[in-house]
């Protein structure tokens, strides 16, 4: 697309300000890992990936699984302000009889490549479309997001095995390393650390970057398409809640909505009209 | 029926077939091809023979991977750790978004034998049936098996097909017709219908010889899809005759006298006696003494049969 990083700010703040207003209107849903992700899906969207939203089963694609699949706020409001899908279905998250269920549902929704929402099973479908294009000769890559939390799940380690197994350079995964999951701080309910020497004893090449500073995060990308003969991670440190001053860095906005005063204060500092 | 051969050595040898023919077929397996018979397809296509390990969970996302871009993926092992152990990805990842996965499981029911009860599957069938968009298939023998596998190539969807490792009775031929979601009638009869399904089905025939020496005419008919069941004829059976054995390797739970019972109490109640294992796992032993300890032999089907009458 080339857009400029003061290009790509705005569109990651288009995305925030989406995400607490989708949030907002259906009343439920998980604002804290969809805004930590945000720059991430931005820099992959609207910079990295080969896609082409008019044709979004483009054999030649490249494709993403969102396999923090509670983090489905970020990913419609990443494909519909990259053209997907008008962003004026963004409100009708989580109600009946529309498009964006609380989890991604790729038969429902352009552009959404998986459907996920298990945490786990994401990772291990982007290891079966990354084999699928080895077999094929094809030049797609397959990107996958993950969440710290869900490094609890053993089948992320059955698939990062596999991935290194079969030496699948056209996959690279990023960690959305916020640090908190559901009942609090990783390292209380379950450690996860250290991360980076965990996949790199699965064989993977670990890249470690800012997960909110665009730039750094292209590098990244960078570093890991140029990464041949086994797959890559960018573990990205991120903050959860970011943009929000009062979501940043507190485990309790990891499935809350906010309500119309909290919405419009968040908007506010995502620099958005009131 | 003289000749026996196990459902899965079918499966082995028409999987190794279906890939030279079709290339999009990839076959998966979790550290079992020599048993699952999958190692037949890995001879004559390795490039498309993908082993995953001993990762029954991954055997079953990465399938789903492959499906998205186009191929059609049988993933096999052992039903307990398919049906069982991958259940929530099946569901979710597999029939969620209706990919076209063949679940294809083998060692299923008692008749695993020696190994016990930790790998004796009984509950697959009821698994794989309660979830959405999921076709369930148990073929009776080798031959059946042949042409259930080249239908579910044809068919776009996720399908689960139950194999056992036991060499069983060839009861087919190859011109008979098998049609997924059409029950099969292997003989007419006035008295009383059997519905057996899978290796049960030999059983039902060798009853069926000893209910005629006794004055007593049965219909058999063969289950071999689970779902979607064949509503018509089994409502059609209920009508015509005085009542319903169904006759599984399976807990009595959830397959398909369940099935059957679920049609017929809402459509034409009828007397009915399900042959299946009753709420207990199994154990070591030999497939056809555990078959007379639990009650799943030709002989069990004459007894129930005889209620009915």
């Amino acid at each position: 697309m080339n857009l400029s990083i003061n290009e790509m700010k705005n569109v990651a703040s288009q995305i925030r300000q989406d995400i607490v207003m989708m949030v907002n209107a259906a009343g439920s849903g998980h604002p804290g890992g969809s805004l930590s992700s945000a720059d991430l899906l931005t820099v992959l969207y609207f910079d990295e990936m080969n896609i082409d939203p008019k044709d979004p089963k483009m054999t030649a694609r490249d494709r993403f699984v969102l396999s923090k699949g509670h983090a489905a706020p970020v990913a419609y409001a990443t494909l519909a302000r990259r053209g997907f899908f008008d962003p004026a279905e963004l409100i009708n998250l989580r109600k009946m009889g529309h498009m964006l269920q609380g989890h991604p549902n790729m038969t429902y929704v352009p552009g959404i490549d998986m459907s996920t929402g298990s945490l786990g099973q994401g990772i291990s479908a982007s290891v079966g479309m990354a084999l699928a294009g080895k077999l094929d000769n094809a030049d797609y890559r397959t990107f996958v997001l993950l969440g710290d939390g869900e490094l609890n799940e053993g089948l992320v380690w059955e698939a990062a095995m596999s991935a290194a197994h079969y030496k699948l350079d056209n996959l690279c995964a990023m960690l959305d390393f916020n640090g908190l999951q559901i009942d609090g701080p990783n390292e209380e309910v379950m450690g996860i650390d250290p991360v980076d020497a965990k996949f790199e004893s699965f064989g993977w090449h670990v890249i470690h970057v800012d997960g909110h500073d665009l730039e750094d995060i292209q590098r990244g990308y960078k570093e890991a398409k140029e990464t041949k003969g086994k797959p890559s991670i960018l573990i990205a440190k991120t903050i959860k809640g970011k943009g929000v001053s009062f979501m940043e860095n507190e485990a309790s906005w990891h499935g809350t909505a906010p309500n119309k005063e909290q919405t419009e204060q968040a908007i506010a500092e995502l620099g958005g009209a009131k | 029926m003289t000749q026996k051969i196990a459902t899965r050595e079918a499966y082995g040898k028409t999987l190794a077939r279906l890939g030279l023919e079709n290339k999009n077929i990839v076959v998966l397996d979790a550290d079992l091809s020599k048993s699952t018979k999958t190692a037949e397809f890995k001879k004559v296509c390795p490039e498309r023979f993908i082993n995953v390990g001993i990762a029954e969970q991954n055997l079953a996302g990465i399938s789903a991977g492959l499906a998205t871009a186009g191929k059609i993926p049988f993933m096999s092992t052992f039903a307990m750790f398919a049906a069982g152990r991958a259940f929530e990805i099946i569901r979710n990842a597999v029939c969620y978004p209706k990919l076209n996965v063949k679940v294809c499981a083998t060692h299923a029911g008692l008749t695993v034998g020696a190994d016990g009860a930790s790998h004796q599957a009984i509950e697959d069938l009821a698994l794989m049936r309660s979830i959405p968009n999921m076709v369930v298939l148990n073929p009776a023998d080798a031959v059946s098996t042949d042409k259930i596998l080249e239908a579910i190539v044809a068919y776009d969807g996720p399908v689960y097909v139950r194999l056992g490792r036991a060499a069983v009775p060839v009861v087919y031929n190859e011109s008979s017709k098998i049609e997924i979601g059409k029950a099969n009638m292997v003989q007419d009869g006035s008295d009383v219908t059997i519905i057996a399904t899978g290796i049960m089905l030999a059983e039902a025939m060798t009853a069926a010889e000893t209910l005629k020496d006794e004055g007593i005419s049965v219909r058999i008919l063969d289950m071999h899809t689970i779902k979607p069941l064949d509503d018509e004829a089994v409502i059609k059976a209920a009508k015509e005759t005085k009542g319903i054995v169904t006759a599984e390797e399976h807990t009595i739970f959830g397959g398909l006298g369940s099935a059957v019972a679920e049609v017929l109490v809402e459509n034409h109640p009828a007397p009915m006696r399900r042959i299946g294992v009753k709420d207990t796992f199994g154990e070591s032993g030999q497939p056809a003494e555990l078959m007379v300890k639990y009650h799943l032999t030709a002989n069990d089907i004459v007894k129930a049969v005889k209620e009915l009458v």
